[in-house]
């Protein structure tokens, strides 16, 4: 399938528990969706990498039976490749097996080819040929703490990763462990999570073990980074030596969302929930909140959201653009997805009935998604390929290649 | 030299060309690990679909030698016989 790079539009690609979908809008109003991608398999991870001028969608797969792997496609979804010796692999000597890649962060605009990615089980890795071939950081894989990390319910994973812009002050943060800090571009690590509660715990004010669900960093104020924990609502304005709860006016400080502006110093947004025992937004009517002095205060916006909603919104399965106004979008558990050009003030509905929604990204890029024009016709030509497969397999069997026989050895 | 086949579900064709099996040949026995190292020689995304990277047998992945699974025999170390039928299946499981 061919593709013609055309005007900007923008893409929202949707990770859910059954494959990819991507919607597409040149106004940010109509949105086209086609897929699914991947189908049956879940995509908990999406990275869309926009710099020198080029877009690479990434995203991290998990088959139920075939395992984990990372695809990228440089079409904008029309065609998908896999490294074949695969992106991401323990390497001999860890005794350890990819389960699941939790995240994908391309790097600063400065860095063009670095991709980080968070795995589980709780690993860092960086890339410097986009996104193809990973190296494990054994910083973090030799920490002397790693025995203790655990597992939150999802798994035990790296999800957040935070590179300042000179690249030597990287936070990431991981369920369960907390936030880790390196100030030598991930050489080593050191917990930060000073403030941040782990009620759960014995002590519950310990150096590391906290569940921090998710960490972003303010767009304009160096060190300021927000997160959003296991019950609890922070901000750090020294690079994550001391944490302060922001929680006050939000409806519940549970949760898994944590967004920023991708320009403006003070703007988050975050998606409560209601507790960690009733995970559903409270009241159970969906709204995000936006705060824009930083946590000070905080706005419940509501509009083009259902009042009666029961169903979470996952650490990954919300994003924002970079365009201006900024859009937001988050997708649920329920299989909707909903989008704003206005920063949050309204919604639309984008997407319903999906699988449960594991990731959301959205950017802006040159093109089209593949299949957006016509998503009949994208879902028609994965059939028809399929079937062409299966007419193909068929033909093997009766007429197989005897060049195809290997030795074993042994 | 005896011949040994590998029969593929249909999900994993795509990743061999659309064969449904593969055939490798030994004198004699051989493992199910050294059928597998040999058959997906060539074929490495088939290999990391079968087993993770540190050799072992996905989860969810069910290899058969004559009718028996191999986990209650000897795993991947279960002797194949000249002859004997190695067949790939992915276990019902998910939702």
């Amino acid at each position: 399938m061919g593709f013609m790079a055309t005007a900007e539009s923008y893409v929202i690609a949707i990770g859910t528990k059954k494959g990819l979908w991507l919607a597409n809008s040149t106004d940010r109003k109509e949105w086209s969706l086609s897929g699914p991608h991947f189908l049956m398999s879940e995509i908990p991870s999406i990275g869309i990498d926009t710099r020198d001028g080029k877009t690479r969608i990434m995203v991290g797969v998990r088959s139920e039976h075939w395992g984990p792997t990372v695809a990228h496609s440089d079409d904008l979804g029309a065609t998908w490749t896999e490294p074949e010796q695969g992106a991401i692999k323990f390497p001999d000597g860890t005794d350890a097996a990819l389960e699941r890649i939790w995240q994908i962060y391309p790097d600063a605009e400065s860095r063009p080819g670095v991709v980080w990615a968070g795995c589980e089980p709780i690993s860092v890795w960086k890339s410097t040929d986009g996104g193809e071939h990973f190296e494990l950081n054994r910083g973090l894989w030799d920490h002397p703490h790693r025995s203790e990390w655990g597992a939150g319910y999802g798994g035990a994973a790296a999800h957040s990763i935070v590179v300042d812009p000179s690249g030597e002050k990287v936070h990431i943060a991981m369920s369960t462990g907390g936030v880790y800090r390196s100030l030598d571009g991930g050489a080593s690590w050191e917990a930060r999570n000073k403030g941040i509660s782990a009620y759960f715990m014995p002590d519950p004010n310990p150096e590391f073990g906290q569940c921090v669900h998710k960490i972003a960093a303010d767009a304009a104020v160096e060190d300021r980074l927000y997160a959003q924990n296991h019950h609890g609502v922070y901000r750090t304005d020294d690079g994550g030596e001391n944490w302060d709860s922001i929680a006050d006016g939000l409806p519940a400080d549970f949760g898994f969302v944590m967004l920023t502006h991708p320009r403006r110093e003070g703007t988050a947004w975050v998606i409560p929930l209601k507790a960690d025992g009733e995970r559903i937004p409270p009241d159970s009517k969906l709204s995000v909140h936006r705060t824009d002095d930083a946590g000070g205060t905080w706005k419940e916006l509501h509009t083009g959201l259902p009042d009666h909603e029961y169903n979470a919104v996952l650490r990954d399965a919300a994003s924002v653009d970079t365009a201006e106004p900024t859009g937001v979008y988050f997708g649920t558990r329920g299989g909707a997805v909903y989008a704003s050009a206005d920063e949050g003030e309204t919604f639309a509905e984008v997407a319903s009935h999906l699988p449960d929604v594991l990731c959301v990204r959205a950017a802006v890029v040159v093109g089209h998604a593949a299949g957006a024009e016509n998503p009949l016709a994208a879902a028609e030509a994965t059939l028809v390929a399929e079937a062409e497969e299966i007419v193909e397999a068929a033909a093997e069997t009766r007429d197989p290649d005897p060049e195809d026989q290997a030795t074993v050895p042994g | 030299m005896a011949d040994f086949t590998v029969l593929l579900p249909g999900v994993l064709q795509p990743l061999v060309g659309g064969q449904s099996y593969l055939t490798a040949s030994a004198d004699g026995a051989v493992t199910v690990g050294q059928l597998l190292d040999s058959v997906t020689g060539d074929y490495p995304v088939l290999a990391r679909r079968l087993r993770d990277e540190t050799g072992a047998l996905r989860r969810y992945v069910n290899i058969y030698v004559n009718g028996d699974e191999i986990r209650r025999v000897k795993g991947l170390d279960t002797e194949v016989a000249p002859g004997q039928e190695v067949l790939i299946i992915q276990s019902v499981a998910g939702g």
